[in-house]
This record gives structure tokens, C-alpha cells and sequence, in this order.
């Protein structure tokens, strides 16, 4: 009885208490991520899916401009996308779908960078507001609540042979600079780009966040998921000395 | 008043629209049979990476590959694989056919009756058939 009654008592200043969170520390947030919002809609929809779901068509992921966007919060890291934001530098060695920027040579196909353009750059401002923006996008979320990356001691010449010889990533990725191949994202800075949550659900079931894409699942076992995650987490710090 | 009905025949087209658009904008993915276009169409998004744009095995990706993909064109050697092999090479990946890793599983993004459209769509590419009975 006394309980409740203290309870009662202290309602008042829950209540007052949440107001001030509404009204006082939350508006400026909330106004913030609709400017950001706003950008978002004015200079990258026209390339990007901002909203969701993802293509399921053959045609829908070649038609792509760029990477989906819509779930950018589970995937990248904040650190990264506002310093990329403002100086991007390119990741997918032949665009958002290689087969528009390949061309045939008497030796092998090349990719034709004629035809890649620079990504936009915003202004330090600008970058920030739609960084804040983008990580509020969480579609992807409860994909990766199951997820528990393991950390694994590797000698670099393990993950190395993993990754090339085991598992095959090496013909579709680099692993270095000018080392593997160019259809897929560069993954030598995969680690200072996407959340290790991230790396490891997309490599456990790529169809899962992209149901189109030309990465194939390989079915890969918890304990290599583990292993990868860590390779791409090494060879990110080597490249960066 | 105008407006309304403007609203109402507006959304009628669109409705009706949206249907004639449906069945175009169906996926691939689904389970009746899938044509010569479409089988070329996932062979260009999915295949050419590696085995080229002509299908000789010099895709963009082959310069640090350490097995070089088939050269699809090979009437020769492709005749001495058969659809069934093919197929399981297809949905399975290189080691499913005791091939390299390099050659990775498709069945977890291709169906099978796409995986099957594939099949033909190589038997064009290498204009062979398949070596039947023995030898
Ligand atoms: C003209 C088309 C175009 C516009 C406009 C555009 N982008 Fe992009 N964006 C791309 C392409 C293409 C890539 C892939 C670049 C690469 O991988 O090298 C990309 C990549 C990205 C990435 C990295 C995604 C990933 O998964 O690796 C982010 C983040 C991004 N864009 C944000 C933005 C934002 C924010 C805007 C608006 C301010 C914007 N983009 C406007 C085409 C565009
Ligand atoms: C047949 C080509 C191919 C193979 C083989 C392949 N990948 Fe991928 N990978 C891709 C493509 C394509 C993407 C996504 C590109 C996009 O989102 O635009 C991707 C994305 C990724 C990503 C997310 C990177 C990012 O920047 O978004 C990781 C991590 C990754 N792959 C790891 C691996 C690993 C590890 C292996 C080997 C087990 C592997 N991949 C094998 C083509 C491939
Ligand atoms: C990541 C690169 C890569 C991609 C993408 C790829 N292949 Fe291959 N493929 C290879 C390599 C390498 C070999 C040769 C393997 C060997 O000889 O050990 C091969 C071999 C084959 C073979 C011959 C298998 C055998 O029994 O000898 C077929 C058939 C084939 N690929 C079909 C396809 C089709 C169809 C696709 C697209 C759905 C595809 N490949 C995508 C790399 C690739």
C-alpha cells in the first residue's frame, strides 16, 4: 500500500521527466535527422534504395545505380561513412554492376574506366547530416541479432590460404592492393568500413540481404566465419601502414 | 466533385496498370520454365565475371585466379561433359565435380529450372551436344 502510494507520487515527475526528453534534449536530434532525411531523398535517392526491400529480380540488380542504402546503420561503421562521405575513394573496382563498365581485350576482359565516374563529395556538414541519417536506417536488424562474431587467433598465411586457396574469395575480391579479382567490393578496407556483425551474416548468406547478388552463398561453417571476419580485420591494419 | 471523380479514374488506371505490369514484374525465381532470354540475361549477371563476356574463360576476374575458368566456347571439351554435370557443377560449385573451389556453388541465388535454362544456354554457347552412351 505505502509502495503504490509513493509510486503515485512520483508520477508527476516521470511525466515531467519525459516531456523534457521530448521537448528538450530530443528536438534538436529529431530536426537534425530530417534535414538529414531530407538530403538523403534530394541528392542520393536518385541512385540509391533509401527505403526498401531490395530487388529479387535478375533485371532490377543489373538496372542498379548503386548500393542499397537502406539498411545502412546495420552495416557500416560511423566513423567511416563520414570520412568517406566527404573524400569517397572507390571500393567496387568495376561500379555498382560490373557488367556496365567491362570491356573485352585480346587477353582477358578489363574494366573500362571511361565509362566509372567519381562518386559525389559533400561538405563536412553535409557529410555529417547524412551519416547521422544513414545510421538510423536499420532494416537489417534482426538479421544480425543472432549473430555473435568469435575472436580467433590466425597466423596471417592461414587466413591467406583461407581466403584464396579454401574458399575461393580471392577470384572475385582483392585482398590487397591489385591483388584478387574485380567484380566484388575491395575487401582490404572491408574492416574500416562495415561492422564485424555485418561481414559476418553477409558472408553466411549473401541472397539474405541482396536476394539477386553475384556473390554466391558458399556455405560457409561457423568456425571459417569466425576465421574470416578476423583475416579481413588483419589485412585491413597492414594495409593502412 | 471533379476532382473526386478525376481521383477515382486515376486510381482505376493505375490499378489496372499495376496489373498488366504484374506478371512482367514477377521473379525469375519462380518455378516455370524460364526462357532462352532469361537464361542469357543470368549468364551475363552471374557467369561472365569469371568465364568472360564472350564465355572463353577471360572474365575480368582471371588475372590472380590460380585455375583458369572453362572456356565455354570449347566444343570439344564440352561435349565430354554431360547436362547432368553440368548442372550439378552449376548448383554445387567446382568440388561437387572434383574441379577447383574457384568454380563457386550457385545453387543458394539460381533455382533449379534457371540452373537447367543455363545448361542449354551452354550447349548453345559451345554449339555441341552431349556425348551420349559410352566413350
Ligand atoms: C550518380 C549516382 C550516385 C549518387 C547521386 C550517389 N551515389 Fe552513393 N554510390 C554510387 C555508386 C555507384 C557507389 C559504389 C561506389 C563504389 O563501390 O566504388 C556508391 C556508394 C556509396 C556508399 C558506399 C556503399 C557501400 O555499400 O559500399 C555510400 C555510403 C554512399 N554511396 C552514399 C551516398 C550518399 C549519402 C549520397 C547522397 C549525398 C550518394 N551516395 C549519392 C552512386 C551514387
Ligand atoms: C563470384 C564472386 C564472389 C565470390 C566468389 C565471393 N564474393 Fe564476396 N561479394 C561479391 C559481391 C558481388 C559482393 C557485394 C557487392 C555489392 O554489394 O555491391 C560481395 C560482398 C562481400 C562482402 C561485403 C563487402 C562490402 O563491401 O559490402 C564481404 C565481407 C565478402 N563479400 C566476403 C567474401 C568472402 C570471405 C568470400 C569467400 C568465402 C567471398 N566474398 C566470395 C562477390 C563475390
Ligand atoms: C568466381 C569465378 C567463376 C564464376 C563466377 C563462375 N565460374 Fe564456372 N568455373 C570457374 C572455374 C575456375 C572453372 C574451372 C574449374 C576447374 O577446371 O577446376 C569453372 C568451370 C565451370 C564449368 C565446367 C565444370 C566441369 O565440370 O568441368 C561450368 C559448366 C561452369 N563453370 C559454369 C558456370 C556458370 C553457368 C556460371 C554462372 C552461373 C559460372 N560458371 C560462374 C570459375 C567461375
Amino acid at each position: 500500500m505505502r509502495r503504490d502510494f509513493a509510486m503515485l507520487r512520483s508520477l508527476p515527475l516521470a511525466l515531467w521527466l519525459a516531456l523534457a526528453v521530448v521537448t528538450g534534449t530530443a528536438a534538436p536530434t529529431l530536426a537534425a535527422d530530417d534535414a538529414g532525411g531530407a538530403l538523403l531523398t534530394e541528392r542520393c535517392a536518385s541512385c540509391h534504395n533509401l527505403t526498401g526491400p531490395a530487388t529479387t529480380t535478375v533485371e532490377g540488380i543489373r538496372a542498379r545505380k548503386g548500393p542499397d542504402l537502406f539498411y545502412a546503420g546495420d552495416k557500416f561503421r560511423a566513423e567511416w561513412l563520414e570520412g568517406w562521405l566527404q573524400k569517397p575513394a572507390r571500393i567496387r573496382p568495376a561500379g555498382a554492376f560490373y557488367g556496365d563498365h567491362i570491356k573485352a581485350t585480346d587477353k582477358w576482359d578489363v574494366v573500362d574506366e571511361s565509362t566509372l565516374a567519381a562518386h559525389p563529395s559533400l561538405s563536412a556538414a553535409d557529410a555529417r547530416l547524412s551519416a547521422a541519417a544513414l545510421m538510423q536506417r536499420h532494416a537489417g536488424r534482426e538479421r544480425l541479432q543472432g549473430v555473435k562474431v568469435e575472436e580467433v587467433s590466425l597466423p596471417m598465411f592461414m587466413g591467406d590460404m583461407l581466403f584464396d586457396k579454401f574458399k575461393g574469395c580471392i577470384a572475385c575480391h582483392q585482398s590487397g592492393r591489385d591483388y584478387g579479382g574485380l567484380s566484388g567490393p575491395e575487401l582490404y578496407t572491408a574492416a574500416e568500413r562495415l561492422r564485424p556483425e555485418f561481414m559476418y551474416s553477409y558472408m553466411q548468406n549473401p541472397q539474405a540481404w541482396d536476394p539477386r547478388i553475384w556473390m554466391p552463398n558458399m556455405h560457409l561453417a561457423a568456425e571459417d566465419l569466425n576465421k574470416l571476419v578476423t583475416y579481413l580485420q588483419m589485412i585491413a591494419g597492414e594495409e593502412e601502414q | 466533385m471533379s476532382t473526386r471523380a478525376g481521383q477515382g479514374r486515376f486510381a482505376i488506371a493505375v490499378l489496372l496498370l499495376s496489373l498488366l505490369w504484374a506478371p512482367l514484374a514477377a521473379p525469375v525465381h519462380a518455378d516455370d520454365a524460364v526462357s532462352p532470354r532469361a537464361a542469357e540475361l543470368l549468364y551475363r549477371t552471374y557467369c561472365i565475371q569469371c568465364h568472360g563476356l564472350h564465355g572463353t574463360g577471360s572474365g575480368i576476374n582471371v588475372r590472380d585466379m590460380a585455375v583458369q575458368p572453362r572456356d565455354h566456347t570449347d566444343s570439344e571439351a564440352m561435349s565430354g561433359l554431360n547436362d547432368e554435370r553440368l548442372f550439378k557443377a552449376i548448383r554445387e560449385g567446382g568440388p561437387a565435380v572434383t574441379k577447383s573451389v574457384l568454380m563457386p556453388p550457385w545453387g543458394g541465388v539460381l533455382s533449379d529450372p534457371e540452373i537447367h535454362a543455363l545448361v542449354k544456354y551452354l550447349r548453345k554457347l559451345c554449339a555441341c551436344e552431349e556425348k551420349r552412351g559410352p566413350g
